[in-house]
This record gives C-alpha cells, sequence and structure tokens, in this order.
C-alpha cells in the first residue's frame, strides 16, 4: 500500500457556536476513488472546502504528500494540485469550451513583445482532451452552454486533470443529471483514477458511489462512522449509516427498499 | 464511452444563417449597411456626403465609440456605469478649474484631472466589489455626485457654470494637441488645392480647404476600438473580463482575479469619458456644467445594440464601434434630411427595443436553452 496523498486529523470546524465538523479523520491515496457520502448538513461540503483551501479548519491537521499545509486560499490548494469541481459552477455557459477550458491558465505568445492569448495552441489542446473524454464538439469556439450537464464536469474533470491535479474533488457530479449523463461522469471518474490521481467523489447516492468507489466514508452531523474499502460494506450499511440508523429503515420498509 | 459518439448524429449541422447570428457584431454590420444605404439614397445632395458632412458626422460617431468602448468592455465583465455623463462633465470642469481658475499649466490640469477621474472609476469599482451591491445603484450614486460638484464648483469659484478660455490658455501646450489638435493638415490643404475638396472662397480663410484635418477625437476613438477589441478577444486579460462577467463565482474558482478585472474596468470607462471631456474642452474652448447629460444611456445603448448582454459576458466592441457609427449617422443624417432632431431619441428607443428582443433569442440560440 503506497503513502496517503493526503490525510486529514482531527479536522473541526466551527461556524460561531455550530459545529458543522467535529474531529473528522480520512486518508485519501492516489489511483483510487474514495467516496464521501452524507446526507444534506452531514459537513461533506465545509470539510471539502477545508480540503481545497476555502475555510481554514478550526483544529485539526493537513498533511499532503506527507507535509503538513495551511492553505491560505483556494489558489494556494490549486497551485499544491487540489483542484475542485463544482456542481453548478463548473464552466462559463457563454463562453467556448476553449475559452473555458484555460480560464485562469491562458497559453500565451510573444507577438512584438506583448502576451496575446494563444488561440491555435488553446483550440488544438481542448479538441485532443474532449476527444480523449469522449466529446465529440462541433468545434472547439462552442459554447459550453450548448452541452449536456454531464458533458461540462467532464470538461470541467478534463481541465482540472490537464492542468495537474492530484487530487480531484468532485462534489455531488452527479446529483443533477439523468441516468445516462451519469454513466458517462462515471466513466470518466475511472479514466482519472486510472492515470493515479486521487479522486475524492462526495454524493448522497449510494449507488452512483457503489458504481465507482473503492473507499467508502460516512459523515453524518460532522462525525465520521469510519472508513470502508471495496467489498467491506453493503450499500445497505452505507444507507443506514447515512440516516444515522433508525428512522430510515423503517421509511425504507414502507416504500419496499428502493429508498 | 459510445455514448457520446452516439450523440454525435443528433449534432445537427449549423446552418450558415444560424452561425451569423450568434456572432455578436452581426446587427450592427447590417445596421450599418442599411444606415448607409437608406441616406445615400435619400440625402446623398443634402452635403451629408461630402468632406464638410463626412467629417460633421464622424466627429459624432467618434464621440458616441469612445463612451461605447468603456461601457462595452464593463458591461462585458458583468456591470455597469450609469456615472459616465456626470464624469465627462466633471472633467471637463476640472480641466477649466484647474487651467484657468487656478491657472495652472494646461497640461498639469490634464493630467491631475485623468487621476482625479480615473481615481472615482476606481472607488465605483471598488466599492462594488467589496459590498456586492449592483453597480446599477453604486453608479447612479456617483452619477449625481458628479453632477453636483460639477454645478457647485464653478458657482462657488467664479459665479457661473460655463467657464470658457480654454483654446487660449491650452495655445502652445505639448499635451492639448493630443486631444484638441488635427492631425494631416498639409494633406488636406493639398486636397483643398487640388480641388478635391472645396475650399474657403472668401473671408480670412479664403483659400483653407473647408476640412482642414481629421481632429484627435477620431485618432483616439479608432485608437481605442483597436486596443479594446484586441484586449477582449485576443489576450488573456480579455478571456478574464469575459469569465468575470459570465459567471463570476465559477471564474473565482478556476483562479481569474475578478474583482480586479472589474475595478480596472471601472477605470477604464472613467479614462475614456476624461478622454471624451478633455477633446470636447478642447474642441468648444469652454466647460459646462450640463456637459455629457444622458451620455451615460448613449454609451449602454450602443453597446447592448452592438450585441452586448445587459448581464454581462458577451458582446464585441466592434459591434458596439459599429452602433456608435450608426448614431452618428443617424443623428446627423436627420439634421441633413431637414427632419426634427428630437426624432433621434425616438428613433434609439425604438432600436434599442428590437435589440433588446432579438438579443435574448440569440442568448438562447448560444446556450441552446428552449
Amino acid at each position: 500500500m503506497t503513502d496517503p496523498i493526503i490525510r486529514m486529523t482531527d479536522i473541526e470546524k466551527h461556524f460561531g457556536s455550530v459545529i458543522a465538523l467535529n474531529g473528522v479523520t480520512v486518508e485519501f491515496y492516489p489511483g483510487e476513488c474514495h467516496c464521501l457520502l452524507g446526507d444534506n448538513g452531514a459537513g461533506k461540503s465545509t470539510f471539502i472546502k477545508t480540503m481545497s483551501g476555502v475555510h481554514k479548519p478550526t483544529k485539526g491537521k493537513i498533511e499532503f504528500e506527507g507535509k503538513e499545509m495551511n492553505f491560505a486560499d483556494p489558489r494556494d490548494a490549486i497551485a499544491a494540485g487540489i483542484a475542485t469541481v463544482y456542481q453548478d459552477l463548473a464552466m462559463i455557459p457563454l463562453m467556448s469550451v476553449s475559452r473555458n477550458f484555460f480560464m485562469g491558465n491562458e497559453p500565451v505568445k510573444k507577438v512584438a513583445g506583448m502576451s496575446f492569448f494563444d488561440h491555435e495552441h488553446a483550440n488544438d489542446v481542448t479538441m485532443s482532451e474532449m476527444k480523449k473524454m469522449g466529446i465529440n464538439l462541433r468545434g472547439p469556439d462552442q459554447a459550453v452552454g450548448t452541452l449536456s450537464g454531464g458533458e461540462r464536469q467532464t470538461v470541467a474533470i478534463a481541465r482540472a486533470v490537464h492542468f495537474g491535479a492530484k487530487v480531484l474533488i468532485l462534489d455531488e457530479p452527479t446529483s443533477a443529471l439523468g441516468v445516462r449523463q451519469t454513466a458517462n461522469v462515471l466513466a470518466t471518474v475511472d479514466k482519472v483514477r486510472k492515470q493515479g490521481i486521487a479522486v475524492v467523489f462526495i454524493t448522497h447516492n449510494v449507488r452512483h458511489a457503489m458504481a465507482v468507489g473503492d473507499r467508502f466514508t460516512v459523515l453524518n452531523r460532522g462525525k465520521t462512522f469510519g472508513t470502508a474499502s471495496r467489498g467491506e460494506i453493503t450499500p445497505e450499511q452505507l444507507q443506514d449509516m447515512m440516516a444515522g440508523g433508525e428512522e430510515l429503515a423503517t421509511l425504507e420498509g414502507s416504500l419496499g427498499g428502493t429508498v | 464511452m459510445s455514448d457520446a459518439t452516439n450523440d454525435d448524429e443528433r449534432i445537427k449541422e449549423m446552418s450558415g444563417l444560424r452561425r451569423a447570428l450568434i456572432r455578436p457584431e452581426l446587427g450592427g454590420m447590417v445596421g450599418t449597411v442599411a444606415v448607409f444605404t437608406f441616406f445615400l439614397l435619400f440625402a446623398f445632395d443634402s452635403g451629408m456626403f461630402n468632406a464638410q458632412g463626412v467629417l460633421n458626422w464622424s466627429v459624432v460617431s467618434a464621440q458616441f465609440m469612445i463612451i461605447a468602448i468603456g461601457a462595452c468592455l464593463l458591461m462585458i465583465a458583468g456591470e455597469f456605469d450609469l456615472s459616465v455623463g456626470s464624469m465627462i462633465g466633471f472633467a471637463g470642469m476640472m480641466i477649466a478649474v484647474f487651467g484657468i481658475t487656478l491657472g495652472w499649466p494646461m497640461w498639469m490640469a490634464i493630467i491631475v484631472t485623468f487621476v482625479i477621474c480615473i481615481a472615482f472609476g476606481a472607488l465605483n469599482g471598488y466599492i462594488v466589489v467589496r459590498t456586492g451591491l449592483p453597480s446599477f445603484i453604486v453608479t447612479l450614486a456617483t452619477l449625481f455626485i458628479l453632477r453636483g460638484f460639477t454645478i457647485f464648483i464653478p458657482q462657488t469659484l467664479e459665479r457661473k457654470t460655463i467657464i470658457g478660455g480654454i483654446r487660449e490658455a491650452a495655445e502652445g501646450d505639448w499635451l492639448a494637441p493630443i486631444f484638441g489638435a488635427k492631425i494631416f493638415t498639409g494633406f488636406f490643404q493639398w486636397l483643398g488645392d487640388m480641388g478635391v475638396i472645396g475650399v474657403f472662397t472668401r473671408g480670412n480663410l479664403e483659400g483653407k480647404p473647408v476640412v482642414d484635418g481629421i481632429p484627435m477625437l477620431i485618432v483616439w476613438a479608432l485608437g481605442l476600438v483597436v486596443f479594446g477589441h484586441i484586449l477582449l478577444t485576443r489576450t488573456r486579460f480579455g478571456n478574464w473580463i469575459f469569465a468575470a462577467g459570465g459567471d463570476a463565482q465559477a471564474a473565482r474558482y478556476a483562479g481569474v482575479p475578478v474583482d480586479r478585472v472589474k475595478i480596472l474596468m471601472f477605470m477604464f470607462t472613467a479614462f475614456c469619458a476624461t478622454v471624451f471631456a478633455v477633446c470636447q474642452v478642447m474642441e468648444f474652448g469652454s466647460a459646462g456644467s450640463d456637459r455629457g447629460i444622458l451620455k451615460e444611456f448613449e454609451a449602454i445603448i450602443a453597446v447592448v445594440i452592438g450585441g452586448a448582454l445587459l448581464t454581462g459576458g458577451y458582446g464585441s466592441v466592434i459591434g458596439a464601434a459599429l452602433v456608435a457609427l450608426i448614431f452618428g449617422v443617424v443623428q446627423q443624417g436627420l439634421f441633413f434630411a431637414n427632419v426634427e432632431s428630437s426624432l433621434f431619441r425616438v428613433f434609439l428607443g425604438v432600436i434599442l427595443l428590437f435589440a433588446v428582443i432579438l438579443n435574448t433569442y440569440i442568448r438562447r440560440m448560444i446556450t441552446g436553452e428552449r
């Protein structure tokens, strides 16, 4: 077993008098898809925002590649190689795929001492990266708005990988998608994992988690129930842990086990 | 991944018309052709297309262009500036106060005015990004504050609201000609001598051509169009402008310094307004408290008709510049054609409405919404 790329130890995060995270310890390994499950309000978002530099933990230690890290803002985390793809905020619909792909990392070429956006290079890279991910574009100038939700997530993931992410955090990438689009995104996650990148997959859908996850951590009310590897746990157990055990079991009975 | 390839058959080839329609400049291009065709057919003999006439509407178009370019880049970055008109009046008055009332050399008056106005632009931007308030409200406040000062300051110092004598004060100055001079005067004298353009036949200007050069105002307008267009479409900063206006939060997550981009665009808008003001006071030789009224709306109208979306993230400098050209031609064309000039405002209102309706449709086409 390799060393973890990120180790989060005893992370606590308080917002005023509210304790959002109360001592969470998780390790993430390269080349694995680590699913972070939990119901709404369980602390998933706070946890990943702590990891990606948006929030500073009130207590606890973040170790990245064995070194302790203190991210001042998201740019620090991005520079270190921790990329986050947010569900709705991944792409700008009115801009072309190529402009979106290079947003914040625009390639420049010098003409007469001045820097210009190298559109040719940007377009070539975008087309080839999209092909790798299985998205056929009409052209690199096609607006992102014309892509489906799943394709947008895929473009965002491809972008993060292209710019050297070592850890890829996906914030509920499948929650707003249809069945086929979800399958596409899950396939993308699988490709990314095979490139040796640590994927952190946030979801509250146990079936999506089971489809790609290597490890599962359930958060509930700011605490973790520990981490289980694939095969050590059944979907039913995960579901129960997310709900805190009791209520859902009775609900599930009346709904015929379909939740 | 076969799903994605199967999707291919569902991507229909885009028709040439649709492809052209989603270019933001289209409206401006069609409008320019239409307006020129119209006036060439109906007002050709009115003197609108001889040297004097061309210069006449070119100057008006250039004025529209200068403020439209600032408003255009700012709107694409997702913000408005309603204080442009007041800024024009304020900047002109500052030059008059510094240069005439206080008797500073003109170059110093111009530079200090630029610094003050750009600082006001920066303040607008800073307040907008720090408070998160709509720029509509923040700059509406600036509109009133600046207009108030533009009336108060000359009233207090000179007991009048128009300060003249600027042309005389600018005589021999090294900086003032960059805004007030004319270029290619020798070439136009030659054209006059050759009989290509008319010459004055009596008076103290006898023998001089009726058009004696290209005003620097037009040079500034064209220069700003080229600068704005290249900045927006060909640079990394241009991509940030689009990103900041398209979705500020998404842009921030991607590492774009959104606040800096917005503040810089507010400063650029103020810069454009000041260029307009300096050219105007150099041309008129005076500064007035009522200069620039309604200019902010004319700028915004030009930008919107030029294909930019009010909500930001999409637009074109070329489109805005073409519409500014149309405005100049129509405003002066109505004058040449002896049509009541107040109808120009009716024209503005009507095409604004059409353009906005068309834009909404185009936006749906780009983003594929239904």
